[in-house]
């Protein structure tokens, strides 16, 4: 009985790394323009708007970047855990946390020098991120606890406490009883650049995607992480707290989550409201995944990745309706990891025998 | 070889532009003909949901295409789905930088971004549904959908039979609370042991979570369902629950054919139509709209068959009253549900205590 089998490959041609996802996202416009005809659109007006919407002139790119700022810090945070095989996907729930630190900070203070809010906001956002890694670190370090129904389960816990603080306590007085606190003051609003929404973030994912190589790359600890992530009974035997560093790589993880979420709200939206992160945190996981965790290729995944919901957004003013751009952001994903497969395995034909 | 996948992706990010640029300049001379034949008017509209729900956006989806029918020459550019964080004020200045003389939003939380945007393009006209701040081209609009809450719980009232109303409700807003508020105060009129039992689902569009909400509601002993929700759904769990329920913001009746007796609605296209010739005209100018169902803006859906006629017509007699603005919902006494007096006998409720409303009267069981 003939059978087909995937089999790990030893070496990965870089060729192969090249053509694959381009070939992939081909393969999906291919896909997607044969849907569009059939569904009675133009696919070239189409695939025009979504370029132009998402890249076509300068507005649209600093939109773009917008969009991927907490895609990139949210990815990076991410990618450091699964680096240690951390299957952390609680950025969402620590996004919110370190939304909710950083507005708690500007709005306790007030007015006053921006070189001293920005940087308390910056520290509170990390610090409540890392409490929210910490948590399912320390049950995974000591007792086992699967860590990724735990990080999921926080992210609920993080939104419904925004929720509770937005509809309740820090509510604004003059908003006629609708959710959202005050806005903050200047001092706790990022920097953008002229006229565009770009702001400050954009900066500090570079920073900390340059600090990230850096200390993954080239400090003992990074070295260990690495090892710890290939395998933790040998990081054991080679004399490495596993139990320490799972819990330093969930804290590490959460607090750069926290920080995307800290640039979310003193960067775009000025105050805390719901729906911050409209799901930042689960698309991270993507681009993390997509960039393989290098924290270069997740800062160009998210902004590939910006453009793509923007783009997706755009094509609506030619009448596409959203349902339609999903299926064609769908198809980009699908064909892009089933690329993924065959780069990282071979497709055989095995023979096997008869059952 | 991190430095090969690094320039790998690169390359890859390279040839994906040079790819999809590849489309752009084919598809360009396509798409740009149709939109220089006519100097048609452009509206554009940003929908919280999709237009498929049955519900909210439904509703003012319905309006746009009896304004398009009504008024020739109406372009419309929808875009749908639009979150209410940082992909807001994007959307907006897209609209506006495809040439819409006149903007519409359809969610409260659009408001920041509205505002921004409004003040960057001071030419084109912006409305804000449910909103709160206007400014020079900045309008807010929307309709006392409480007062056809008021008549669905006369209705509600009237056919319980062990005095148990349920409320799915979204959000502990004022919007919500003065339609629970409305709703108690129709169903108590009629029947003044009415209680009504109100359960959040901090959603506006969730089927599953708002039809868990109403059997949740239906197994405590609630015989009648009524919903501040976007979706059908609480009716549908009456309907498989064989009680009786009230929708929301358009005729519902088809989606629990037994069961619902009744749905407060939203009419947006005269609205529609009348500001978009207000633009056209040059008469347009920025107010915060508030409609009453005197002006239509709002209604009450045809009543089922199986409430008696001698309740028809006091509900009738109501909207008359309301129609001629002779009487309003929240007209005092009025008692709140810890027994404060919220407005003494004769008292009306002002617009602004209306719309800040966060108490809920008495014979709601329920917590803000």
């Amino acid at each position: 009985m003939l059978k087909l089998k995937l089999i790990r490959r030893e070496n990965e041609s870089t060729m192969a790394r090249l053509i694959v996802p381009v070939l992939s996202i081909i393969m999906a416009f291919g896909c997607g323009w044969i849907f569009l005809a059939l569904s009675g659109y133009l696919p070239a007006v189409v695939f025009a708007k979504m370029f132009n919407g998402a890249l076509g002139s300068p507005y649209a790119i600093s939109e773009t970047i917008v969009k991927a700022v907490p895609l990139m810090v949210a990815g990076l945070a991410i990618s450091l855990a699964f680096r240690m095989k951390l299957w952390n996907i609680g950025a969402e729930g620590q996004i919110y946390m370190g939304a909710f630190a950083a507005s708690g900070m500007a709005l306790a203070l007030g007015n006053g020098s921006p070189y001293v809010i920005i940087p308390i906001m910056m520290i509170a956002a990390f610090a409540a991120g890392a409490l929210w890694g910490l948590v399912p670190g320390l049950l995974k370090a000591y007792w086992q606890v699967n860590e990724t129904i735990i990080t999921l389960m926080l992210n609920y816990v993080a939104i419904y406490w925004v929720d509770y603080l937005v509809f309740g306590p820090w509510k604004d007085p003059n908003s006629m009883g609708f959710p959202l606190t005050p806005i903050f003051s200047p001092a706790a609003q990022l920097p953008t650049w002229g006229d565009s929404r770009v702001h400050l973030g954009l900066l500090l994912a570079g920073i900390i995607a340059i600090v990230f190589y850096l200390v993954v790359q080239y400090t003992r600890w990074g070295y260990e992480v690495r090892v710890m992530g290939e395998s933790s009974q040998a990081a054991k035997y080679a004399g490495m707290n596993v139990a320490k560093n799972i819990m330093l790589v969930m804290m590490v993880s959460g607090g750069i989550a926290g920080i995307a979420g800290m640039i979310e709200v003193a960067g775009i939206t000025h105050r805390l409201q719901q729906g911050v992160s409209p799901g930042y945190g689960y698309t991270a996981i993507i681009v993390a995944w997509l960039a393989r965790l290098n924290p270069f290729a997740i800062i160009i995944v998210a902004f590939l990745f910006g453009a793509l919901l923007v783009g997706g957004f755009a094509v609506q003013i030619v009448g596409v309706s959203f349902s339609i751009t999903q299926i064609l952001q769908g198809t980009v994903l699908f064909f892009l990891l089933a690329g993924e497969i065959f780069l990282r395995y071979r497709l055989v034909l095995a023979r096997e025998e008869a059952v | 070889m991190k430095l090969k996948k690094f320039t790998a992706l690169i390359l890859l990010a390279m040839l994906l532009s040079v790819f999809v640029v590849g489309c752009g300049n084919d598809a360009k001379t396509e798409s740009e003909q149709p939109a220089e034949q006519s100097e048609a008017i452009k509206v554009g509209w940003v929908y919280i949901g999709v237009p498929g729900d049955y519900g909210w956006t439904y509703a003012h989806d319905q309006g746009r295409k009896y304004l398009e029918a009504e008024i020739p020459g109406v372009e419309s550019i929808i875009l749908e789905n639009v979150p209410e964080g940082a992909d807001a004020e994007r959307s907006f200045e897209q609209l506006a930088q495809e040439g819409c003389s006149i903007i519409f939003g359809t969610s409260f939380g659009y408001g920041d971004a509205m505002l921004a945007v409004a003040e960057k393009y001071p030419d084109i006209k912006f409305m804000h549904a449910t909103g709160l701040q206007t400014a020079d081209n900045l309008s807010t609009y929307f309709g006392r959908i409480y007062q056809a809450r008021y008549l669905s719980g006369m209705v509600a009232g009237a056919m319980t039979t062990n005095n148990q109303l349920g409320y799915v409700a979204a959000f502990p807003i004022p919007e919500v609370v003065r339609g629970i508020n409305a709703f108690t105060l129709g169903a108590q009129s009629v029947n003044p042991d009415a209680k009504v039992k109100v359960v959040w689902t901090n959603t506006w569009f969730d089927p599953a979570k708002e039809k868990e909400a109403a059997k949740s509601l239906l197994e405590a002993g609630c015989d009648v369902i009524a919903q501040h929700q976007d979706t059908t759904e609480p009716q549908v769990a009456a309907e498989e629950a064989g009680k009786y329920c009230v929708g929301y913001n358009t005729d519902m009746h088809d989606f629990a054919p037994e069961g619902n007796l009744t749905s407060p609605i939203w009419n947006w296209g005269p609205y529609y139509v009348n500001t978009i010739q207000a633009v056209i005209d040059g008469t347009w100018a920025s107010e915060a709209y508030w409609g009453g169902i005197d002006e239509e803006i709002v209604d009450l859906a045809p009543i089922s068959d199986k409430v008696p006629a001698a309740i028809v017509e006091q509900v009738e007699a109501k909207k008359e009253a309301l129609k001629s603005k002779q009487w309003d919902v929240f007209t005092g006494p009025i008692i709140a549900q810890d027994g404060t007096e919220k407005a003494a006998e004769g008292q009306v409720l002002t617009d602004t205590e209306m719309l800040s409303m966060d108490w809920f009267v008495a014979g709601v069981e329920g917590s803000l």
